[in-house]
């Protein structure tokens, strides 16, 4: 039960170049008058991330060889179906998971 | 003209540090699941309870902390597992970028904390929030950073508990969690968007999904996220001719 000091290095290490990038945009974005062509670009962000971040789950990428992840594909779309009928985020997450369950228990993986 | 939009009955229009918290729920289940799985795949990973917990609330980044397990068990070494972290939290800079304007006014040291406090889930529901009312509070913003980081870090070190016990969260279909919460918020997003905008939106979206795929060919998951949000986003400004 205790954490031995190579893996206290490792942590204050992963915290520092975790923390930079979070930080820093808050830092000096207060300082600079942002132009409306990059607000504008910002205000895509929000979109273009949440879908990179839906395909990133969906694709196993080992080295070069990149594959669709099929069981994740099938339950996209439910859930995509089940969040837009809901409107909830709860229900989303919890019939996402569900029917994830579901697919890995029939499949048997 | 979205204000009444249906989608948001999660998240309300008061701003005190509470409804922050409140507004925090649905995405509570992910952390959970995902947190849980977290302490378990730690254990697995041969990790003391300390140590997770330490990750946790030290680190509090899910995807990296993950990744750290995974190299531990690979035998990387420091520096290997450091620039690794800082691959895979580069996003998160953009988030940053995306909710900072809204904070300016808010001292030095709030700014800091917000910061942070930042994950891909508080972004989802504070920037859906944004879309929405065109602007944010901060005492909304702690309410809903600070209970989500207490969910993790709790999550986190129950599933390092629990992970004495059950060896493959996967069969539970929890790592699903994350991603569904994901669509989720992206759906939000696009209900938020006004009918004018709601076209360019989608095709940015296609774009995305395209550009992920061949970015994936070369380079990994978490560089193809960074490349493939600016590219989109930038195609997306220039497409764009309504103001």
């Amino acid at each position: 039960m205790t954490i031995s000091s190579s893996m206290l290095l490792l942590i204050l290490g992963c915290m520092l170049v975790t923390f930079i990038p979070r930080v820093l945009p808050f830092i000096f974005v207060r300082k600079i008058q942002m132009s409306s062509i990059v607000l504008k670009w910002l205000s895509f962000i929000p979109i273009c991330i949440l879908t990179a971040l839906v395909v990133e789950g969906i694709l196993t990428d080992s080295d070069q060889l990149i594959s669709f992840d099929w069981q994740a594909v099938i339950v996209l779309i439910p859930t995509i179906l089940v969040a837009l009928f809901t409107k909830s985020l709860s229900l989303t997450v919890l019939i996402g998971v569900t029917l994830m369950a579901g697919v890995r228990l029939l499949s048997g993986t | 003209m979205n204000a009444q939009k249906p989608f948001l009955k999660e998240i309300s229009s008061t701003n005190s540090f509470l409804q922050g918290a409140k507004d925090c729920a649905p995405t509570l289940f992910g952390y959970m699941s995902i947190g849980i799985a977290f302490g378990i795949v730690g254990t697995a990973s041969g990790l003391s309870i300390i140590e997770i917990a330490a990750l946790s609330i030290f680190v509090y980044a899910g995807s990296a902390q993950f990744i750290i397990c995974a190299l531990l068990v690979a035998g990387a070494t420091l520096p290997v597992i450091i620039t690794t972290t800082f691959i895979v939290n580069l996003r998160h800079f953009l988030l940053s970028l995306t909710l900072a304007p809204y904070f300016t006014k808010e001292s030095f040291l709030r700014n800091i904390g917000f910061g942070a406090l930042l994950t891909d889930e508080s972004f989802g529901v504070a920037s859906t929030r944004a879309a929405r009312d065109g602007r944010l509070y901060a005492k909304w913003m702690d309410g809903l950073n600070l209970t989500a980081y207490l969910c993790w870090a709790a999550a986190c070190t129950a599933g390092a508990i629990l992970g004495q016990w059950i060896s493959n969260p996967h069969a539970f279909g929890l790592d699903y969690a994350l991603i569904a919460m994901f669509i989720a918020l992206l759906v939000l997003q696009l209900e938020q968007s006004q009918s004018a905008r709601l076209k360019l939106n989608m095709f940015v979206v296609l774009l995305v999904v395209v550009s992920m795929i061949v970015f994936s060919f070369f380079v990994s998951g978490h560089i193809a996220v960074l490349l493939s949000t600016c590219f989109a986003a930038t195609i997306g400004v220039v497409l764009s001719n309504d103001d």
